[in-house]
C-alpha cells in the first residue's frame, strides 16, 4: 500500500486537527449597490448545532453559499476546518468531502432515482469503489435518512416533499462529512413531519458525530435541537449564543423574534415538554 | 496481503495511514479477524474487497485497535459479522453507536426496480408505445377542439382577447424569424437554379431554370422550408415554454385565478402560427425568386428584366395560391403541436426536452404528410 495520502484523506485529518468547523473573518458581500454583509464575523465549533436566523434578505443563505463556494465574497476570510476554502491554492476541492448540504428543495437530481442521487458523490469523490459497496451504502444511508426501503429505487418526482427533503438528506451524509449544511430543513413541512424531522436531526448529529450549520425560521428547531443560535442582522452576525443568553441582550429585533407571539408560543410548547418528562 | 497471519503480538503502528486488518487464530482454534487504522470512507481503499475474500468462518471481530471509525466502517463491520454470523469484540463507545445505527438500517430494500425478462419487455415497450400514440392522437384532437371552443369564447366576449400577447406572438414568431428564413430561401433559390441549370444545359434548355425556380418556390418549397424552420425555431419555443411553465405551476395559478391558460397562452401562438406562416411563406418565395434571379443573370447571362418577365409568362396565378393556401394550416399544425407537446410535461426537467424534441418531430412530420394531401389533391383539381 502507498504511504502517499489521497487528498481526502489529507482533509479526514485536516478535520481531526482543527479547532473549529468554521470560521469567517470580515466577511463581505455586496450586490450591485447592495451591501448584504459587512465585517462579518462568526466561529461555528465542532460537534455543535448551530442555529442561523435573521430576517428576510439579511443574507442567511448568501452566508452559506460564501462558505461553500458557491458565491465569491469581495473580502473576508473563510476557514473550514482550517483550511482557506477561498484561497484557491489550499482549497483543492478535497475539504468538499467532509461536508454535505441539504438544499431547500432538496435540490435532488431529477433525472436519478433517490438511492443514484446518494451515489453520486460517493461516484465523484471514490471511484474505485467497489459497486456493490456503492449499493449498500446508498441503502443504509437511506434507510438512517429515515426513508422506507422501497423510496430507493424512486425517482423524487413520485416522493411528497417531506420525503424529498429525507433523501435530500441522505445525498447530504452520503461521504460521511463531519459538518451538515441545512437550508431551511423543515420549511413547508407539516408540524408533525418537521419536528420529526428535527429529530432526526438531532439523533444523527449524535450519532455521527456531526457538526450542523442550521439556516431556519422555525423557533421550535431552534429550542428543540440548537446548541447555539447566530443572529444575522444590520448586515452582521450581532449576537451568538444560546437561547437564554440571546434574550438576555436588548436588541429590539431579537427581543421581538424570541417574544413575538410564535417566540412566546414555542417557549410555553418546550416548557411543556419539559414538564412532561 | 492481509490474509496471512503476519504479527504474532499484533502491536501496530499507531499512525498507521490506512485501515487494515489480519486474521489470528484463536485458542479454540477459530478465526478471528483483528481491524486496525482509521476505519473511515477516505482510508479503507480495497479494504472492502479484501474482507469480502476471507475463506472460512470468523468467529470474532476485533476492532480494539481501530482509530476512528465512520459508518461506512461500522457498515464494512456489520457486514462481516453479518455474513459470518461472528461477535464484534473490543469496540469504542463511537463504534457500536455507529455499528448499532447502520444495522437497524439494513432493511433488505432493493436499488433498481427489477427488469422483466427481455422478449416480455420488449412486448411491453411496444405495447406501450402504441397506446402513447393513440392516446396523443385523441389528445391532439381534443386539445384542437378545446382550442376551437375557446377560440369562439373569445368571439362572444371580445374583451378577453389578449391582443398584446398576440402582437408580442406576432413578432416572435414572425418579424425575428425575418432574417434567418430570408437567408435560408435566398440561398435555396440559388442552389436549385445552379443544380437545374447543369442539368437542363444537357438538353439545351438552360431557359427552362427559371419555370423551375418559379414554380418551384411558389409551389412547393418556399412554404415547406420555411415551416420547417418555423417548427425549429418556434414550435421548440412553444414546447418549452409551456413545459417549462407547467412545471414551475405557472399554468396551475392561472387556472385558479380564473385565467384560461387556452385562450391566454395557446390561443395566441395558434394565431401567430396561422398569420405569420403565410406573410413569412410569400417573403420566402420571393427571396428564393431573387436567389435563383440572381444565378440565372451571373451564371446564364439572363438579365433580371427579362428572368421577371419570363416569371410571369410562365409561372400560373394559381401557383401562388397553391402554396399560401397550405401556409396557414402549417402554421396552426406547427403552433397547436408545441403547445400540446408543451402541456404535456409533468414530472422533470429531463420531460421538457423529451416533450421538445417531441413537438418539432411531430410538426415536421405532420407537415410533410399533409404536403403530400394537398400536392394530390391540387393535381386532382387540375392545378397542376
Amino acid at each position: 500500500m502507498s504511504d502517499e495520502q489521497s487528498p481526502m484523506q489529507e482533509a479526514k485529518q485536516l478535520v481531526e486537527q482543527s479547532d473549529y468547523a468554521i470560521s469567517i473573518r470580515g466577511l463581505r458581500n455586496v450586490f450591485g449597490e447592495q451591501v448584504i454583509h459587512d465585517d462579518l464575523d462568526l466561529d461555528v465549533r465542532k460537534g455543535e448545532i448551530l442555529g442561523v436566523v435573521g430576517g428576510s434578505g439579511t443574507g442567511k443563505s448568501v452566508m452559506m453559499r460564501s462558505i461553500i463556494g458557491l458565491q465569491k465574497p469581495d473580502a473576508g476570510d473563510i476557514e473550514v476546518f482550517g483550511t482557506h476554502v477561498l484561497d484557491e491554492q489550499d482549497a483543492d476541492g478535497s475539504i468538499r468531502s467532509r461536508w454535505g448540504i441539504l438544499f431547500q428543495g432538496g435540490a435532488l437530481f431529477s433525472t436519478l432515482t433517490v438511492a443514484e442521487n446518494v451515489q453520486v458523490p460517493l461516484k465523484e469523490f471514490y471511484p474505485d469503489m467497489d459497486p456493490q459497496l456503492r449499493d449498500e451504502i446508498a441503502l443504509y444511508k437511506i434507510a438512517l435518512s429515515g426513508l422506507p426501503p422501497e423510496a430507493a429505487a424512486k425517482y423524487p418526482s413520485e416522493l411528497s416533499g417531506g420525503m424529498r427533503k429525507r433523501a435530500g438528506l441522505a445525498r447530504a451524509l452520503s461521504l460521511d462529512p463531519d459538518l451538515l449544511f441545512l437550508d431551511e430543513p423543515t420549511a413547508g413541512l407539516d408540524p408533525i413531519g418537521a419536528a420529526a424531522f428535527d429529530e432526526l436531526t438531532q439523533k444523527l448529529q449524535q450519532t455521527l458525530g456531526l457538526t450542523v450549520f442550521l439556516i431556519t425560521h422555525d423557533l421550535d428547531t431552534l429550542y428543540e435541537i440548537c446548541d447555539r443560535v447566530a443572529v444575522l442582522a444590520d448586515r452582521k452576525v450581532i449576537a451568538v449564543g444560546t437561547i437564554e443568553e440571546l434574550l438576555a441582550t436588548d436588541h429590539p429585533w431579537i427581543q421581538e423574534y424570541f417574544n413575538g407571539p410564535r417566540g412566546r408560543a414555542a417557549i410555553a410548547s418546550q416548557k411543556r415538554k419539559e414538564h412532561k418528562a | 496481503m492481509g490474509l496471512v497471519v503476519n504479527h504474532a503480538f499484533p502491536q501496530h503502528d499507531p499512525m498507521v495511514t490506512e485501515a487494515d486488518f489480519s486474521i489470528d487464530t484463536r485458542d479454540d482454534g477459530q478465526q478471528m479477524v483483528r481491524l486496525y487504522g482509521p476505519l473511515n470512507i477516505a482510508d479503507i481503499g480495497d479494504l472492502p474487497q479484501r474482507l469480502n475474500a476471507i475463506n472460512g468462518a470468523v468467529a470474532e471481530i476485533d476492532l480494539s485497535e481501530v482509530q476512528n471509525i465512520d459508518t461506512v466502517g461500522a457498515w464494512l463491520c456489520y457486514r462481516l459479522a453479518r455474513d459470518h454470523d461472528a461477535r464484534i469484540t473490543g469496540e469504542s463507545a463511537d463504534a457500536a453507536r455507529l455499528i448499532e445505527a447502520v444495522g437497524n438500517a439494513d432493511n433488505g430494500g432493493r436499488i433498481r426496480e427489477k427488469r422483466p425478462i427481455p422478449p416480455i419487455y420488449a412486448m411491453k415497450l411496444t405495447g406501450e408505445a402504441v397506446v402513447v400514440a393513440l392516446t396523443s392522437f385523441v389528445g391532439m384532437i381534443s386539445f384542437f377542439g378545446a382550442l376551437v371552443r375557446s377560440f369562439f369564447s373569445v368571439l362572444i366576449h371580445p374583451s378577453r382577447f389578449r391582443i398584446k400577447s398576440v402582437v408580442r406572438q406576432f413578432e416572435l414568431v414572425g418579424v425575428s424569424a425575418l432574417a434567418i428564413v430570408g437567408l435560408m430561401s435566398f440561398l435555396i433559390g440559388i442552389v436549385i437554379a445552379q443544380q437545374g441549370s447543369v442539368q437542363l444545359r444537357q438538353f439545351g434548355a438552360e431557359v427552362y431554370t427559371i419555370n423551375l425556380v418559379g414554380r418551384l418556390t411558389l409551389r412547393e418549397l418556399g412554404v415547406l422550408m420555411t415551416a420547417i424552420m418555423v417548427a425549429g425555431r418556434s414550435g421548440s419555443a412553444f414546447a418549452a415554454q409551456l413545459g417549462t411553465m407547467k412545471l414551475t405551476e405557472e399554468i396551475d395559478a392561472m387556472r385558479t385565478i380564473g385565467v384560461s391558460p387556452m385562450e391566454a397562452l395557446v390561443l395566441p401562438r395558434v394565431l401567430a402560427g396561422i398569420f405569420m406562416m403565410p406573410l413569412l411563406g410569400f417573403y420566402a418565395c420571393i427571396l428564393a425568386m431573387i436567389g435563383g434571379g440572381l444565378l440565372c443573370w451571373v451564371g446564364l447571362g439572363i438579365p433580371p428584366a427579362t428572368f421577371v418577365q419570363r416569371v410571369q409568362e410562365v409561372v400560373p396565378l394559381y401557383d401562388v395560391w397553391v402554396g399560401l393556401v397550405k401556409a396557414p394550416v402549417f402554421g396552426a399544425i406547427i403552433a397547436l403541436s408545441g403547445c400540446y407537446q408543451g402541456m404535456q410535461v409533468k414530472g422533470n426537467a429531463e420531460e421538457v426536452g423529451l416533450r421538445t424534441t417531441a413537438a418539432v418531430v411531430q410538426a415536421i412530420f405532420m407537415v410533410i404528410v399533409i404536403d403530400a394531401f394537398f400536392a394530390v389533391f391540387f393535381t386532382w383539381i387540375g392545378w397542376a
